[in-house]
């Protein structure tokens, strides 16, 4: 049977369009852009075409406020020590408890080399307090980073309010919006958004590349120096092939956005709607009336992620976990334990986050196959057993912890 | 994805002796924080023999947590009690042809969960002495906590010497920042090097009585003073270097463990106030760093 694939937060696969217009840039259309000759100068003309694409995906005003990197994580390390070294008299960076590791980590590092760092809490829903966040603004704040939409619960921040709110306070604002561009309408032009990554290999494009928004005007260190590559801003050839690839998926994406959000939802809803109806003590985590239209993340009481992943695995169906043994850190997930999510529920979190290519005989099929694997499982849980729920799982089963 | 055995993932599709043993008469309840799951073993022993003749298991946990506690039913029936208690995690392990670096904790909540048992059986209180921290070395699945205590137990100072100990970072080298860390940690706790007077001293040191010190004197007595701290700041792998003295400042540099250490602002203080007292004056130790050359 086909496969089924709904981790498309992880990545998604390429469209074969994409792969089309990419594949001469390997052969034919190998020249450096930078070259003088013709070999580069046709490459050149393709980047500024890609450039124009995710300019009109992102509503930027100018075409030059894009900036080709590797990755998301490249972005979101650019933004991060761009301010900081741009703005020396500040030294403080606000962001939130949810971000991802390519925002926290580099967060826990600078805090250890002196950076205060002020983490904005979330509630059960994963909502963050605008009140909290405003009384933390400051001429101290180099800058604010907060992720446009999370990536294990969905959840949507109010990016576009809060912008505002850190320019009033004149400090600089980033987004890691990799979860959110392609399905959430941005209007850069129209915003106050200073800096935003964007990641290719979340919308169909490939992986190893990225972009970095930098609103013109905005104070800006390069985080690699060494070439007058995207105008001085980030040196290194140009992966061409793979920027022209970003800048069809950027072009589909646009083309697919009002797709994501009547289909791909209704699908989602179905999905998740027909497991919570066929499976008891569960529910669905995040801030469900403001989230992605793709991502369900649904918490099984009592069984633990990785044997759920195995079991559908099995059957062909591709999804994730926030339980600590599908990481390896052994770390449950922390954006589950911010919205206070009890352990037992948490390390049996599962994310389905579909995309355009899910059918809706794939969505019957998930919602047939689930049940009987988590019944499986729950019935060798000690917090279950042959008999059902426990009514007291703390107090029936309380093991002694190492 | 893992790289579980075909064993493991044959023991998770198909678990043996999995449920509830109602006339179990040794039950073992285990836990590991660090990953949440969590195992209760049932054992229904002969008291006559003391041989376990059935085992049955329920656990909340991953795929190699429920192989494990499979494993662990099939290895111990019909094994005596003082046979069973032989049983390790790597028997464990073995038994299911190895598990991953990050999974070897799932084989020791399988051998804790059956000491608990066992005692329960005799009527004990089984206690845990096992602490489980963040792993550290993937290689060989050494966690951050072990890492620690050797440091602290063996007076280590350097990643090569934490590797000859506990054999982390001794393959693939890509945790030794992280060996770094957990070492700098230890280090800023049991420094030892002379802090500053808890008590703020005098704010002029009593100058009265004292004579004036010539240019050498003055000298050989700020060498005395850094010469009697010296072995204390070698005992935590440290040293200090007499750079240039200019009228009251005494620029210094710290060398090995000492420089950069997070206690760096104390020690140069503590030996600030010692070398003001032998001199009977006002004088301040500063690090080289802080030294700009005059007069060129």
């Amino acid at each position: 049977m086909k496969p089924i694939y709904m981790d498309n937060n992880a990545t998604t696969a390429c469209d074969p369009a994409v792969v089309e217009a990419m594949l001469p840039f390997f052969t034919e259309q190998f020249g450096n852009a930078s070259s003088m000759h013709s070999f580069g100068n046709k490459v050149g003309l393709a980047l500024k075409e890609a450039r124009a694409q995710v300019q009109d995906l992102l509503g930027a005003e100018h075409d030059s406020e894009i900036v080709f990197t590797s990755c998301g994580t490249e972005s979101n390390s650019t933004a991060i020590f761009s301010a900081l070294k741009a703005q020396p008299e500040r030294n403080q960076i606000i962001t939130t408890v949810v971000e991802h590791p390519a925002i926290l980590a580099v967060c826990e590092q600078l805090e250890k080399e002196g950076v205060v760092i002020h983490r904005l809490k979330v509630d059960k829903r994963g909502r963050l307090d605008l009140d909290e966040y405003k009384a933390l603004l400051s001429p101290r704040v180099a800058l604010v980073t907060a992720m446009w939409a999370n990536n294990e619960s969905g959840t949507i921040f109010p990016i576009e309010q809060m912008a505002e709110m850190a320019f009033d306070a004149g400090v600089m604002f980033h987004t890691d919006a990799v979860q959110a561009v392609g399905k959430v309408p941005i209007d850069l032009k129209n915003s106050k958004i200073g800096m935003l990554s964007l990641s290719g290999h979340k919308l169909h494009a490939p992986k190893g590349i990225g972009v970095l928004y930098l609103r013109r005007g905005l104070r800006f260190r390069p985080f690699l120096r060494g070439g007058h590559q995207e105008r001085g801003r980030r040196a290194g050839t140009e992966n061409s092939a793979s920027i022209v690839g970003l800048g069809v998926a950027s072009a589909q994406a646009k083309e697919y956005m009002a797709f994501e959000n009547t289909e791909v939802k209704r699908l989602r809803d179905k999905l998740e709607a027909g497991i919570l109806a066929e499976v008891p003590r569960t529910f669905a985590t995040g801030d469900t009336s403001n989230r992605l239209p793709n991502t369900a993340n649904i918490a099984f009481e009592f069984v633990e992620g990785e044997g759920i992943l195995l079991l559908l695995n099995k059957q062909g169906i591709a999804a994730s976990s926030g339980s600590a043994c599908t990481s390896g850190s052994l770390e449950p997930s922390h954006v589950m334990r911010a919205m206070g999510i009890p352990y037992t529920a948490a390390h049996g979190t599962i994310r389905f986050s579909l995309s355009r290519y899910n059918t809706e005989a794939e969505v019957d099929r998930v919602i047939e196959a689930v049940p009987p694997i988590i019944a499986q499982l729950r019935k060798i849980s000690p917090y279950w057993g042959e008999k059902g729920p426990s009514e007291q799982p703390e107090a029936d089963f309380a093991p002694q912890y190492a | 994805m893992w790289d579980y055995s075909e064993k493991v993932k044959e023991h998770f599709f198909s678990p043996r002796n999995s449920g509830v043993l109602e006339e179990a008469n040794g039950v073992g309840d285990v836990g590991s924080i660090s990953c949440g799951d969590a195992l209760r073993l049932m054992l229904k022993v002969d008291p006559d023999n003391e041989r376990i003749l059935e085992a049955k298991f329920q656990t909340f946990g991953c795929g190699s947590a429920i192989a494990s506690s499979s494993a662990l039913t099939e290895i111990v029936i019909g094994k005596t009690v003082d046979e069973a208690l032989k049983v390790t995690n790597q028997d464990i392990a073995d038994y299911l042809d190895g598990l991953p670096p990050e999974k070897m904790h799932c084989s020791v909540m399988g051998r804790e969960a059956l000491h608990a048992a066992i005692a329960n059986y005799r009527g004990e209180v089984w206690s845990d002495d096992h602490e489980e921290g963040a792993l550290v070395c993937k290689c060989f699945a050494i966690d951050a906590v072990l890492i620690e205590e050797t440091i602290r137990a063996n007076n280590l100072s350097t990643v090569e010497q934490v590797t000859n100990y506990t054999k982390a970072g001794g393959s693939c080298a890509t945790c030794h920042e992280g060996i770094e860390e957990i070492l700098a940690k230890v280090t800023g706790e049991r420094c030892t090097a002379p802090a500053a007077p808890e008590t703020k001293p005098a704010a002029t040191p009593p100058i009265n009585g004292k004579p004036k010190l010539t240019n050498y004197q003055r000298m050989r007595k700020i060498e005395e003073v850094i010469e009697a701290v010296r072995p204390q700041l070698q005992r935590d792998h440290g040293d200090i270097e007499i750079v240039e003295v200019e009228g009251r400042n005494i620029y210094v540099k710290l060398q090995g463990a000492c420089h950069g250490c997070m206690m760096e602002q104390a020690t140069l203080g503590g030996i600030q106030s010692q070398i003001a007292e032998a001199l009977g004056e006002m004088v301040r130790v500063l690090p080289v760093s802080q030294h700009k050359p005059t007069g060129h």
